[in-house]
């Protein structure tokens, strides 16, 4: 076996450290491991975490965390940040929020910038799942960049999808109407140390009515103080209650393929982006094509006709 | 491929501002790196436990106060026992002049005083870290 693949599936930090840098950095080196370990995962519960900016999101996963670590569980944390379409650079702040976690040997924190994904998580997301499972973690929390606009894709890889919502309407109705109604599994309304809690609470339970009339499962909707541990075993036991709803109704197949579907999409859209835009043969076509536009020589579609015709021959 | 330098910025030690460390990361990100911040109060270990785990090229240790000796040379003392030999460290804050090629010595590559611009340190990481 692929030495750091099997140190991965030891659960070594610095190796499960260095393979996602590698899958991150798009490195050779990559892909090689991670044809190994993928039989070694499917093991680890996915939770996605999402909602506005600054609602919490951060600090509830520290909790989360605290509170599975005393059933035993071993906890990975993916913290996405977005990278600045202007530098590329990015500042990851969210372990700010879980410094008391560094220190536990039960727990890994990796924190990464979008590198350009919009949605909400980065292109290389799959691949520290799998790194996380197979180095047998049983619980993977994943934070994605504040709800803006669309940030939802969060759905495509976690098993349960929370929603973490703060009194006051505005911000919270905004991310409704942006999508987050439809991929909530669990609402969390945190700041319930602040006014107007029990209004965004009703707000949010009435539109749960609407959209779970006809449903198997209501979407449970908790009220946590997540800076003051408030909240947080009711959170941990929706979790383990969603999971078993997963489980029962088989849409943890449907689930787990579509986590899948969307790995695999990926994967090719890689590969293909990388072999088209920088392998130099083609990028130098790309240069003079661009030209001739400009000069009007040739329409985009056509270049781009021209482009597609060498690969898919 | 597509590698993009990695830094922890962090404060070893119980002063209470960061406000030095806060410029230098956005400096950092704005010369499009990733920029790990972790907050105040760190101690040695926390600070390369976090630096295996962001698998960072660089640690910026930010300091005001004049304990910056121990708990500079801390961080590098554990790296050391832990064989861990790719990642370079940096020392910024209010560091007397004679201290410097100690610091050096113990193995805290590139120090950094209250008037540097962000342009030198940038400078600095991309001539040191190897791509
Ligand atoms: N009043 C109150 N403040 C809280 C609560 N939970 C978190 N906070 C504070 O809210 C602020 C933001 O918390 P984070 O955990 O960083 O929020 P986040 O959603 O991760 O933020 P981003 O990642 O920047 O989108 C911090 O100052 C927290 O201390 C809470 O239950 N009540
Ligand atoms: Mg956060």
């Amino acid at each position: 076996m692929n030495e750091i693949a099997a140190n991965v599936l030891k659960g070594e930090p610095r190796s499960i450290a260095r393979l996602i840098s590698y899958a991150e950095n798009g490195d050779v080196k990559a892909s090689k491991a991670m044809k190994e370990i993928h039989f070694s995962t499917g093991k680890a519960h996915v939770v996605g975490i999402t909602g506005v900016m600054g609602g919490g999101k951060s600090t509830l996963i520290c909790e989360i965390t605290r509170e599975f670590r005393k059933k035993g569980k071993k906890v990975g944390i993916i913290a996405i940040d977005p990278t600045s379409p202007f530098s590329g650079g990015a500042l990851l702040g969210d372990r700010v929020r879980m410094m008391e976690l560094t220190m536990d040997k039960g727990v890994f924190i990796r924190s990464m910038g979008t590198r350009g994904m919009l949605g909400g998580l980065t292109s290389a997301v799959y691949d520290v799942v799998e790194i996380l499972d197979a180095s047998g973690k049983d619980i993977i929390l994943i934070e994605t960049v504040g709800v803006g606009q669309a940030e939802v894709d969060v759905i495509k890889i976690a098993d349960t999808t929370l929603v973490v919502l703060v009194p006051g309407l505005g911000d919270s109705i905004q991310a409704i109407k942006a999508g987050v109604m439809e991929i909530a599994d669990i609402f969390i309304i945190n700041k319930a140390d602040k006014s107007g809690v029990d209004q965004t609470v009703a707000e949010v339970e009435s539109l749960v009515d609407l959209e779970c009339s006809n449903k198997e499962r209501r979407t449970p909707v908790i009220k946590t103080i997540a800076k003051e541990n408030n909240g947080i075993t009711e959170v941990i036991n929706r979790i383990e209650e969603h999971k078993k709803y997963l489980k029962i109704s088989k849409e943890f197949d449907i689930k787990r393929k579509k986590r899948y579907e969307a790995e695999l999409v990926e994967i090719i859209r890689k590969r293909l982006m990388n072999f088209i835009f920088d392998e130099s043969k083609f990028k130098d076509g790309i240069e003079l094509l661009i030209d001739q536009i400009y000069n009007k020589e040739i329409d985009p579609y056509s270049a781009a006709d021209k482009i597609l015709g060498k690969i898919l021959k | 491929m597509n590698k993009k330098i990695r830094v922890l910025i962090a404060k070893p030690g119980l002063d209470g501002h960061d406000r030095g460390a806060k410029i230098v990361a956005r400096a950092l990100r704005n010369a499009g790196m990733e920029v790990i911040y972790t907050g105040l109060h760190q101690t040695a270990e926390m600070i390369v436990e976090t630096a295996i785990q962001e698998d960072v090229d660089v640690i910026g240790l930010s300091l005001l106060s004049g304990a910056h000796m121990t708990l500079f040379t801390d961080v590098t003392k554990l790296l050391k026992e832990k064989n861990i030999e790719d990642i370079i460290v940096l020392g910024g804050g209010i560091i007397p002049e004679q201290d410097i090629p100690k610091l050096k010595k113990e193995g805290i590559t590139g120090v950094f005083g209250p008037g540097t611009h962000t342009e030198e340190i940038i400078e600095f990481i991309h001539k040191n870290v190897k791509s």
